[in-house]
């Protein structure tokens, strides 16, 4: 069985520049596994600006900033459509076009990322026609797939990734019809409110839940709930944004291992991922992890 | 159009295409219309995938042959058609004095009904049993025959078998209408005429409208809705057996079980609704489910929810199947299979053909069967992604091999729903965060390049 001093599961922001830092420090073998075609992770298809400050002091898109973290590891052991499937103590159960094989690791680094809560685990009721999607599976379409899913959605949430999504509707010609949020006020720390109405001409409502789902092959209407009073509003979409749940599955038989990036909880910024990717790493080299 | 049939089979239910397998394979010329997109547009699409054993089905019923019919012949099958099996068992659970006063009663019927192996727990060996369940127990039933299948693929070898003795099948083929002259039907669809010397109305939830057809329908279909929560892979291994409840008059009542694809589930609910096409859920009963999960087993608090969904049984007026030869008009009415037509379907098309021998005349000398094995998307059996290729689904491994076979051939998947239903892509944790616009521009790929 092929041996590593160091495993890094998952080639994002967080898993890249640990690999980065681990190299610069002159750590011995460390590869960086990671599923998709492609390393570099979320940032992949957010086409979007917004990305690069934190690390490299650039604004750069999405697409260009997981350019220039692949180009940044050029060189390391990064291996791409590799999946892992599980771990087991120093064991990680690694499938890729060749078959399902076992690699062993003295340390392991999780930097497997978060997803957003979709539809299903958020119990919202109704029929189930096409057009309800996460941010990110939005993104993926309109940036990866020059696909657009509906033309007027409703968007649920403001925590910062709404933000995105109006950003990613705008690129597609996408109207949303209205930004709704279940909290008092906006999520995000920005003047949220403010640019959804202004920048894009989006209203804002605040202390509305969405109820139920309607339409047949696709969506044609939400069902609202504010101070209970319920309210129809027609769109052909939904995103359900935010509400981030750790891509965590790989804990299951490794509940200690060592994490960095938002596979860790709350969602951060790319450039702090790729901070604490770093600091996980200058850990590791410090035999602290 | 100048084809004569023998038999035309009216919906692509489980039910729908056991029948259409039946026959094909006894040698006999057959079409399938369906309604939808995809064969498995209505009941048999939302199912518990429980195969039964009739342990509590009425004594001396149709349904109860049926059953007992479809599951031996399940078995006797399954290996070729490479289908899965969990042979998990179940335990009927009394969580009261009063429910467990009737558990012996439970044990008389299922003994009645041939059901030999069926025996009672005591608490204290139930906990042994299912150590994760909440304590609280008065006594339980064993049932071992009772087995956990995969909904979607049972059918689909159905579907592929019948195929493979010739059979046709017509989707987007809504039977509109029909007229019987000169012992010939000629059936009326959106995909055109089709002329058969029989016809079989398997319209699950639309029975009672396809019936019409042929005479003032003597049942009505009277829907009744089951919704269920699936919990992620981590909650499987909490329990062993499926979970049931001591069941009503009404209903068997909300199981807890395991999926072939190694989740567990809860549901289903019974709610009469007037709606018989899309089943909806509701943030309250969702919830409910939910609560009532975590009480039997309280370990579950944590574990995420990967879907929710609801399914439509095509209920009657009447408790026994309908299923009757109208034999001047050449017409098998095949309807109200409600809550067991999954187990049963293989045993109802036996039933059926024996009706086809008495009224209609002998089958003709069957060729050498073709068995048409499926892929396996299930835990227990060995999967595609083993063997390497590309993942395109993350959560359940799916990959895109066999993404490319389920979008080719004769049953290539109608819609994103039968693509989900052939391979799981995007039935895992994330729902399609990670894969969704991958599979879905595979899938308008593949429409661009269909004839
Ligand atoms: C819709 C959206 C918009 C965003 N917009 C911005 C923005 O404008 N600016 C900004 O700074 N941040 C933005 N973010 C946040 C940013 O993308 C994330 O903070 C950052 O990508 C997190 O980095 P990470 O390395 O922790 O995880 P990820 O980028 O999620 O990378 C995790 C990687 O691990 C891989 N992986 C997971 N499991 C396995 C496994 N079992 N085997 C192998 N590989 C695996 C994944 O394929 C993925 O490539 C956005 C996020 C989303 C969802
Ligand atoms: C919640 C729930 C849980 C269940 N659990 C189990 C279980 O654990 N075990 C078990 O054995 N059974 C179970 N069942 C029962 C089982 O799913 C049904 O008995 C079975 O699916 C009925 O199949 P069917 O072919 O008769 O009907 P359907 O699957 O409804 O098929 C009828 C088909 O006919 C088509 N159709 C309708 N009208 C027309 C027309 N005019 N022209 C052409 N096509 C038409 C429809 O589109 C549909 O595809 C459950 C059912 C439900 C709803």
């Amino acid at each position: 069985m092929e041996r590593r001093d160091v495993v890094i599961v998952g080639g994002g922001p967080a898993g890249l520049s640990a690999a980065l830092r681990l190299s610069q420090l002159g750590i011995g073998s460390v590869s960086v596994l990671e599923r998709e075609p492609s390393a570099g992770g979320i940032p992949r298809h957010c086409g979007h600006l917004g990305f690069g400050w934190q690390s490299h002091r650039r604004i750069w898109t999405g697409p260009q900033f997981a350019a220039r973290l692949r180009h940044d590891v050029e060189g390391l052991d990064v291996r791409t459509a590799h999946t892992v499937l599980g771990i087991d103590g120093d064991r990680l159960k690694v499938q890729n076009t060749d078959g399902v094989f076992e690699l062993a690791a003295a340390r392991i680094l999780l930097a497997t990322g978060t997803r957003e809560t979709p539809r299903a685990p958020r119990f919202v009721g109704g029929t189930r026609p096409t057009g309800v999607m996460t941010t990110g599976a939005l993104q993926a379409h309109v940036y990866l797939h020059h696909h657009k899913p509906f033309s007027r959605p409703v968007i649920i949430g403001s925590e910062w990734v709404a933000f995105s999504a109006l950003l990613t509707c705008r690129h597609m010609g996408i109207r949303p019809v209205m930004m709704i949020e279940a909290r008092d006020r906006i999520s995000a720390p920005w003047p949220g409110g403010l640019a959804a109405g202004l920048l894009f001409g989006v209203r804002v409502r605040t202390r509305t839940r969405l109820v139920a789902i309607s339409g047949r092959d696709q969506v044609d209407a939400v069902e609202l709930e504010c101070d209970g009073r319920t309210e129809c509003i027609s769109c052909d979409g939904v995103i359900l944004s935010g509400e981030f749940v750790p891509e965590a599955s790989l804990l299951a038989n490794r509940p200690d291992a060592m994490l960095a990036g938002n596979v860790h909880g709350a969602v951060k910024t790319s450039g702090l991922c790729w901070r604490e990717g770093r600091e996980a790493a200058e850990r590791i080299a410090r035999g602290e992890a | 159009m100048a084809k004569t049939f023998d038999v035309a089979v009216t919906g692509g239910g489980v039910v729908g295409l056991a029948i259409l397998r039946r026959f094909a394979m006894a040698g006999l010329d057959c079409v399938l219309l369906e309604r939808g997109n995809d064969i498995l547009s209505g009941a048999s699409k939302g199912n518990s995938a429980l195969l039964h054993t009739g342990f509590d089905a009425p004594p001396g019923s149709l349904e109860l042959a049926c059953m007992q019919a479809g599951h031996a012949e399940y078995l006797a099958i399954r290996e070729r058609l490479n289908l899965p099996l969990v042979r998990s068992g179940a335990l009927v659970v009394a969580w009261s004095e009063a429910e467990r006063d009737r558990l012996g009663a439970i044990i008389d019927q299922a003994h009645a009904n041939g059901v030999a192996d069926v025996r009672p727990v005591n608490p204290a060996e139930l906990g042994r049993m299912e150590p994760n369940l909440s304590p609280g127990a008065t006594g339980a039933v064993l049932v071992p025959g009772e087995h956990i299948i995969d909904p979607w693929s049972a059918p689909l070898a159905y579907a592929h078998q019948a195929l493979a003795h010739g059979a046709e099948i017509l989707r987007r083929a809504e039977v509109t209408g029909g007229e019987f002259a000169a012992g010939l039907w000629t059936l009326s669809s959106l995909a055109g005429t089709v002329r058969a010397r029989l016809v079989i109305n398997a319209a699950g939830n639309f029975g009672d409208r396809v019936e019409t057809i042929l005479r003032p329908s003597p049942f009505t279909i009277h829907p009744r809705r089951g919704q269920f929560v699936v919990f992620d892979k981590p909650a499987a291994h909490l329990v062993s057996a499926i979970i049931l409840p001591v069941p009503t008059e009404r209903t068997k009542g909300v199981v807890l079980f395991r999926t072939a694809f190694g989740n567990l589930a809860i549901g289903p609910t019974a709610e009469d609704v007037d709606e018989r096409e899309v089943a909806a859920t509701d943030t309250q009963t969702l919830n409910r489910l939910r609560e009532r999960a975590l009480a039997m087993l309280p370990a579950l608090e944590g574990v995420g929810v990967n879907a929710v969904y609801a399914g439509l049984r095509p209920a009657t007026q009447f408790k026994d199947y309908v299923i009757e030869a109208v034999v001047p008009e050449r017409w098998i009415t095949v309807a109200g299979i409600r809550s067991t037509g999954l187990t049963a379907a293989l045993g109802i098309a036996c039933h059926v053909e024996g009706l086809y021998a008495r009224h209609f005349g002998e089958l003709p000398s069957p060729p050498a069967p073709i068995w048409t094995p499926v892929p396996n998307l299930t835990e227990g059996l060995p999967r595609p992604y083993m063997q390497g290729g590309e993942i395109v689904c993350h959560c359940e491994w799916v990959t895109r091999a066999e993404i490319d076979a389920a979008l080719a051939g004769p049953l290539a998947a109608g819609g994103l729903d039968g693509l989900k239903r052939r391979t799981r892509a995007m039935m895992g944790r994330c729902q399609g965060f990670n894969c969704a616009a991958h599979v879905e521009a595979i899938f308008r790929e593949a429409q661009r390049g269909a004839p």
